[in-house]
């Protein structure tokens, strides 16, 4: 049964349009339908009324397409992809704050930044801020190597996503905006002055 | 031209086809309202007493005529009061288009008087909504809106018109082109190798069975449904909003399923071998149990909505498209067959049925509900619409008032909204002025909305207005009955006198207690061009079976005994 594989996490890549309350109709899709979600982020795109979600999700396939399929049915998603077997890239980034108050902890820290895509990014006599980016594994892994020095705040962006190759995510596509402005002047198209 | 926003709302409306609107008017819809009367000649407006009734309005006139349904309201708590139409129709895929009324862009988000935050309230209960900020949108925006609320899997949209933008004068262009929503194209067609799949398993099937939904009727699928059950010889069984898929009185219809479908079509479900899901969604209402529903069965699933396949049911064949398209693909390449055990064996399940019937009881000096349902067949040749409340008298309706024709019986099936019923025909009644409408209401759910009697009276709206008063909530007094050992908390009712109170609307009306008394009273009511109201005074304590109780298994139904058993 596909339940039995629930360790497996997929993710759910999104376009949307970016306009008011689309962050609103997305959440609200996922508390009425009591979706479960890791992560969830959104970012914009090199298209101006376009931005792009990545949602990450703690369950097999099968219930990741049933997210899919209902975000796609919010008029302001134009495309969901689930990124499940494709080869892909994802990233997610942390910002730990450590303590780094003796020289101990502070050779930990550069000894453990050494071995990591990781760098310090602020130092002063109390606290470091360190910078961590990588798949999530790697992160847990980094987080679960300086906690003994002592994590004194953490933030993290969650997963972003994409597809390797020329298989690119984005379509062709005219936004809402330029639709409706298309119309307003369709003077000299198919628009009607009446 | 410049046009003021209210002004480019009506001409809007006209150029999507609209001409009657349900509506109810306050401080923030004024302008529109205001400008409705440069346009009463083309666009006719019903003021509604209560603005649930002019959203179950606008929801009757849709589901009667397969056209959009609109209403009007103003902010705060004239769009509150829209909810729970907005819901009912969201449920049942209902196309209406509803026009609110908000306050002026500065003063929104400052709790300003009659503020309610209206896009918010309702968007898990419309299938999309705008709030307009520019009066330069608004065209497009109510276009986009009625293309959105009738294609695809049709749905309520709400367009919220903050007064300023109502006011604001622009140039108005409408535009002639179609809608194209980058976000937003509704599935069409099958792909050869779902037809192939499907055509497979119809072909190896032994006990098949269509299980035929409102979305039949919603793509007009009617004939290419009965040619699929003709030529493979399936037999159809029936959701509640299917009714009118398949003329009840040919012989493959087998009933409707679910809770208190025909137990030959819920015996039939849990022993078939294939099941053909065509626009409907397995509800659990239909399924009862779903760990023991169908479970020898292979499942094909064809409808408009991708999220329903295998939402509820996991299907073996999934296509998400229109129906009409996709059994017209499918019917060339469909080969003859034919079941007869199998539908023999259906056929003595339907004869089983019959001999239960509750016709066949003899009750000297009781009125029964199936009764009066089954008369009021008879004396409108069956082929009056009827539009239904929620409750006892609603199943009834669904058992003892066969429908041969789509979009002849209305009735709020996902939502159960009691007072839906009346409003709805009188919708209904606009959307379709030559037909017969009879309203079916429980004594309950008509003292909801039982308002819109001054606004059927001031439009002299010609519906017939049956109540079915059982001094009960009755579908509830059921279920203590069955399940809380008759304890009747809060079911029994302290009613008006119905019949005073339609005089006192001006309605004509009658009593009836007996069942020899029931035909002069619809002949009564079938004279007067204009509302009428016919009080049945039915027996108090009746049960609608068979039933299923709510989760248990489809085959497990509480049957009335044959008369000899009783
Ligand atoms: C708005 C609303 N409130 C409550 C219910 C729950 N409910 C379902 S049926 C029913 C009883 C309906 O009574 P009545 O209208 O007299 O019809 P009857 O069952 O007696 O035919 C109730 C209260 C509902 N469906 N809708
Ligand atoms: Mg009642």
């Amino acid at each position: 049964m596909a339940e039995l594989q629930i360790d497996s996490k997929v993710t759910v890549v999104a376009l949307v349009e970016n306009e008011p309350g689309v962050l609103n109709r997305i959440a609200s899709l996922f508390r009425r339908r009591a979706f479960n979600i890791d992560s969830l982020t959104v970012g914009r795109t090199h298209r101006p009324h376009i931005s792009r979600m990545t949602i990450r999700v703690d369950a097999g396939p099968e219930y990741a397409r049933k997210i899919a399929t209902n975000l796609q049915k919010l008029v302001n998603v134009i495309d969901v992809r689930v990124i499940d077997n494709e080869p892909h890239v994802e990233r997610d980034l942390a910002l730990i704050k450590v303590r780094n108050d003796d020289a101990d902890s502070r050779n930990t820290i550069t000894e453990i930044c050494d071995r990591y895509p990781a760098r310090i990014v602020d130092i002063g006599p109390k606290v470091a801020i360190i910078e961590m980016v990588g798949t999530e594994d790697i992160i847990e892994e980094f987080i679960e190597q300086v906690r003994p020095i002592g994590i004194v705040e953490m933030i993290r962006t969650g997963v972003v996503s994409m597809g390797r190759g020329t298989r690119i995510h984005d379509t062709n596509f005219i936004d809402r905006r330029t639709l409706i402005e298309a119309a307003s002047k369709a003077r000299r198209g198919n628009g009607r002055i009446v | 031209m410049k046009l003021k926003g209210s002004e480019i709302i009506m001409e809007s409306l006209l150029r999507e086809g609209v001409d009657v609107m349900f509506g109810y008017p306050g401080g923030a819809i004024l302008p529109t309202y205001d400008a409705m009367s440069l346009y009463e000649d083309r666009l006719h407006h019903v003021l509604v007493r209560h603005e649930q009734g002019a959203s179950h309005m606008a929801d009757g006139y849709a589901r009667a005529t397969g056209k959009v349904g609109v209403c009007i309201a103003t902010s705060g708590p004239g769009a509150t009061n829209l909810v729970t139409g907005l819901a009912t129709a969201m449920m049942d895929s209902s196309a209406i288009v509803a026009i609110t009324g908000q306050v002026p862009i500065p003063a929104i988000g400052s709790d300003a008087f009659q503020e309610t935050d209206v896009t918010g309230v309702t968007l898990p209960i419309t299938k999309h909504n705008y709030l307009v900020t520019d009066a330069r949108d608004l065209a497009y925006t109510i276009k986009e809106a009625f293309h959105i609320a009738r294609t695809g899997r049709p749905g309520p949209v709400l367009v919220d018109v903050p007064k300023d933008v109502q006011n604001a004068e622009t140039e108005f262009i409408w535009p002639e082109a179609d809608i194209e929503l980058p976000g937003y194209d509704p599935p069409w067609s099958a792909r050869e190798y779902e037809l192939d799949a499907a055509l497979r398993l119809i072909a190896e099937a032994e006990r098949p069975i269509i299980l035929a939904g409102h979305g039949i009727m919603m793509s007009g699928a009617m004939n290419e449904l009965r040619e699929l059950a003709e030529r493979a010889q399936i037999p159809v069984s029936l959701t509640l909003l299917g009714k009118g898929a398949m003329p009840e009185d040919h012989p493959l219809v087998i009933g409707m399923m679910g809770m208190h479908g025909e137990a030959s079509s819920n015996l039939a479900i849990q022993e078939a071998d294939l099941l053909i899901a065509l626009g409907m969604r397995f509800d659990d209402r239909v399924t009862g149990n779903l760990k023991t529903y169908a479970q020898n069965a292979k499942k094909i699933h064809i409808d408009i909505d991708r999220s329903e396949i295998n939402k509820n049911v996991k299907a073996d064949v999934g296509i998400a498209g229109d129906l009409k398209t996709i059994l017209t693909q499918l019917l060339p390449k469909l080969e003859g067959k034919s079941h007869p055990a199998w539908i023999g064996q259906i056929r003595d399940w339907l004869e089983d049925s019959s001999e239960r019937d509750i016709l066949n009881y003899e009750t000297p000096g009781m009125l029964l509900t199936a009764q009066v349902v089954n008369d009021i067949w008879k004396l409108t040749g069956g082929d009056a619409i009827t539009v239904t409340d929620v409750g006892q008298h609603q199943m009834l309706e669904a058992q003892y008032y066969p429908h041969q024709r789509p979009a002849t019986l209305l009735t709020s099936g996902g939502l159960g909204t009691m007072g839906f019923g009346f409003p709805a025909a009188i919708g209904a009644k606009f959307g379709q002025p030559d037909e017969e409408i009879w309203a079916i209401v429980g004594d309950g759910g008509f003292q909801m909305t039982l308002c819109e009697m001054a606004t059927a009276v001031q439009e002299n709206v010609n519906v017939n207005i049956a109540i079915i008063n059982n001094n009960f909530l009755g579908m509830v007094r059921q279920w203590q009955e069955l399940f809380f050992e008759k304890r009747y908390q809060a079911t029994p009712m302290v009613n008006p006198d119905f019949c005073k109170l339609a005089d006192a609307y001006g309605i004509p009306n009658r009593c009836v207690t007996q069942r020899d008394e029931i035909e002069d009273a619809v002949r009564f009511a079938q004279s007067i061009d204009g509302p009428t109201l016919i009080e049945f005074v039915v027996e108090k304590e009746e049960m609608v079976y068979p039933m299923v109780p709510a989760g248990a298994d489809l085959h497990d139904m509480k049957r009335r005994p044959k008369p000899g058993e009783a």
